[in-house]
């Protein structure tokens, strides 16, 4: 598992999940903050006409934060929104991803996200697909 | 010239008392919560999200309840919070081809690929009131049907192979941030489209209204409206990696317009672009009506004069909170002004006695 694809699930995935995931299997772990949580922004583009040139679009909350656990890992916690306790436990996770308790980590917590956002993509998808109006088989009628 | 007053701080802390009880109505009725808003008025939360020009849900539904719902006024409250906020950065353009649709429909044409899906759309309902939403009425459960294609292109492509359509410009144009440096005319349609993605939903509805009823008409077609899921893509400085960051929920507009044609070039249709976030399909069509209208000079259309081809009318008018502002000010004391004026009209009125 790529660092990208956790840090991606990570930061998109739902603050309560993740909050009860981490209050289940989380681990204790010492560090000292490189950067405290911190609220901002960032500025999120669109493209005209989905080929043309950038605009900026309008800007989405993001919070961040970076810590050095006491093994000497360094752990970012990059989420949209503004819970600075999700960042925190997104650092720990990107640290302890980098130790032997990554397969834990992965099995308990990134697995369970990945599936859960997987689920509702595939709700949203199937609700879609049953509105689909099927003109084509309407007109020609299937004789 | 404005004069200030003193004064009066006791009145406006007791006014802002009475305005605190009267939000919260009768307390026999349950407060409302912020969930609840999130929840259950999700378009007014994404209206002012679109207008905020800032996707937050947690913050706009808490605006929207401090407000007491004056969509306008929690506008102006995330406008305000947004600029306290420090810039991390800027995404790559977000791609909306890899959208998780919950509705994708084309005016255009019937059988595209990947459907047409009307999603949880009021398009069809009869605008009657549901009598049942009084009492806590059975809610229907939304079907599902197994999904066999994920992948759903954009429609316009299918124009574009052909050449039926004017292709979009990339000359990899870096777009200048309105939020941070001044509108300055003429604009760019980088930054056009910026300001109309903030802009008041109501102003770009009235201007989009006045081209289809001949005002700059350019023959609008739904070439395309999507609704869903789309990832936003950032790269952390530290790391040097590209990580999908957020994800939000944005409508986006593609129309085909009138075609146009010379000697020179075949007839081809031409287009405009919207894009807000959230499910606003009203505000991105308009927006993409408008920025056609915008596009008149580099497409070669003569100018009528009407308001939606006049950039510099509709640019520095489309944003409500800029509109709000000047406007409500005119509530707040003139007292020192408005007695020179009045010495004014009594000297001259004295002069004309005199003279008559």
């Amino acid at each position: 598992m790529e660092r990208k694809f956790w840090l991606s699930t990570l930061a998109t995935c739902n603050d309560a999940h993740l909050t009860s995931l981490w209050q289940k299997f989380g681990i204790e772990v010492n560090f000292t903050w490189l950067r405290k949580p911190e609220i901002g922004s960032i500025m999120c583009q669109g493209k005209i006409g989905v080929t043309g040139n950038n605009f900026n679009f309008g800007e989405v909350t993001i919070t961040r934060c970076q810590l050095k656990t006491s093994q000497g890992k360094i752990g970012h916690g990059y989420v949209q929104g503004r819970n600075k306790h999700k960042a925190e436990i997104v650092a720990i996770c990107d640290a302890l991803m980098q130790t032997n308790k990554r397969d834990f980590l992965i099995k308990n917590i990134i697995r369970p996200l990945v599936v859960s956002d997987k689920n509702l993509k595939k709700d949203v998808m199937s609700k879609s697909e049953s509105t689909a109006v099927d003109f084509f088989t309407l007109v020609r009628g299937e004789t | 010239m404005y004069v200030a007053v003193k004064g009066g701080e006791k009145a406006i802390e007791n006014a802002h008392n009475w305005l605190s009880e009267i939000r919260r109505g009768d307390v026999n009725v349950p407060n409302l919560e912020i969930d609840q808003i999130k929840e259950q008025l999700t378009l007014s939360v994404e209206r002012v999200m679109s207008e905020g020009s800032l996707y937050d849900t947690d913050l706009a539904a808490l605006a929207i309840k401090q407000s007491r719902g004056d969509l306008i006024e929690a506008i102006f409250l995330i406008r305000a919070y947004r600029t306290t906020l420090p810039r991390f950065g800027t995404s790559p353009p977000i791609k909306t081809e890899d959208m998780v649709c919950m509705r994708r429909i084309s005016a255009t044409y019937k059988d595209i690929p990947g459907k047409q899906k009307l999603g949880p759309t009021f398009d069809y309902t009869h605008r009657l009131l549901d009598f049942s939403l009084l009492a806590e009425g059975n809610i229907p459960k939304a079907e599902k049907r197994k999904v066999l294609k994920e992948k759903i292109p954009h429609v316009l492509r299918f124009l574009n192979k052909e050449g039926l359509i004017q292709k979009e410009k990339n000359n990899n144009y870096q777009p200048k941030d309105i939020t941070r440096n001044p509108l300055e005319f003429p604009a760019n349609r980088s930054e056009r489209l910026q300001s109309l993605s903030r802009a008041d939903e109501g102003f770009l509805l009235a201007l989009a209204y006045s081209t289809q009823r001949g005002y700059a008409r350019n023959h609008a077609f739904v070439g395309e409206l999507r609704i869903g899921y789309v990832k936003v893509k950032y790269n952390i400085p530290e790391l040097d990696i590209e990580i999908d960051i957020a994800e939000i929920i944005v409508t986006e507009c593609e129309s085909v317009n009138q075609f146009q044609g010379s000697k020179k070039t075949p007839a081809q249709f031409t287009r405009g672009y919207g894009l807000t976030f959230g499910q606003l399909e009203r505000k991105a069509v308009s927006m993409a009506l408008v920025d056609r209208a915008l596009r008149w000079k580099e497409i070669g259309e003569e100018f009528v004069g009407a308001p939606a081809q006049d950039e510099e009318f509709v640019l520095s008018h489309c944003d409500n909170i800029q509109a709000t502002g000047f406007l409500e000010h005119l509530k707040l004391p003139h007292y020192v002004d408005f007695q020179s004026e009045l010495e004014l009209v009594r000297r001259i009125r004295k002069e004309y006695e005199k003279n008559k």
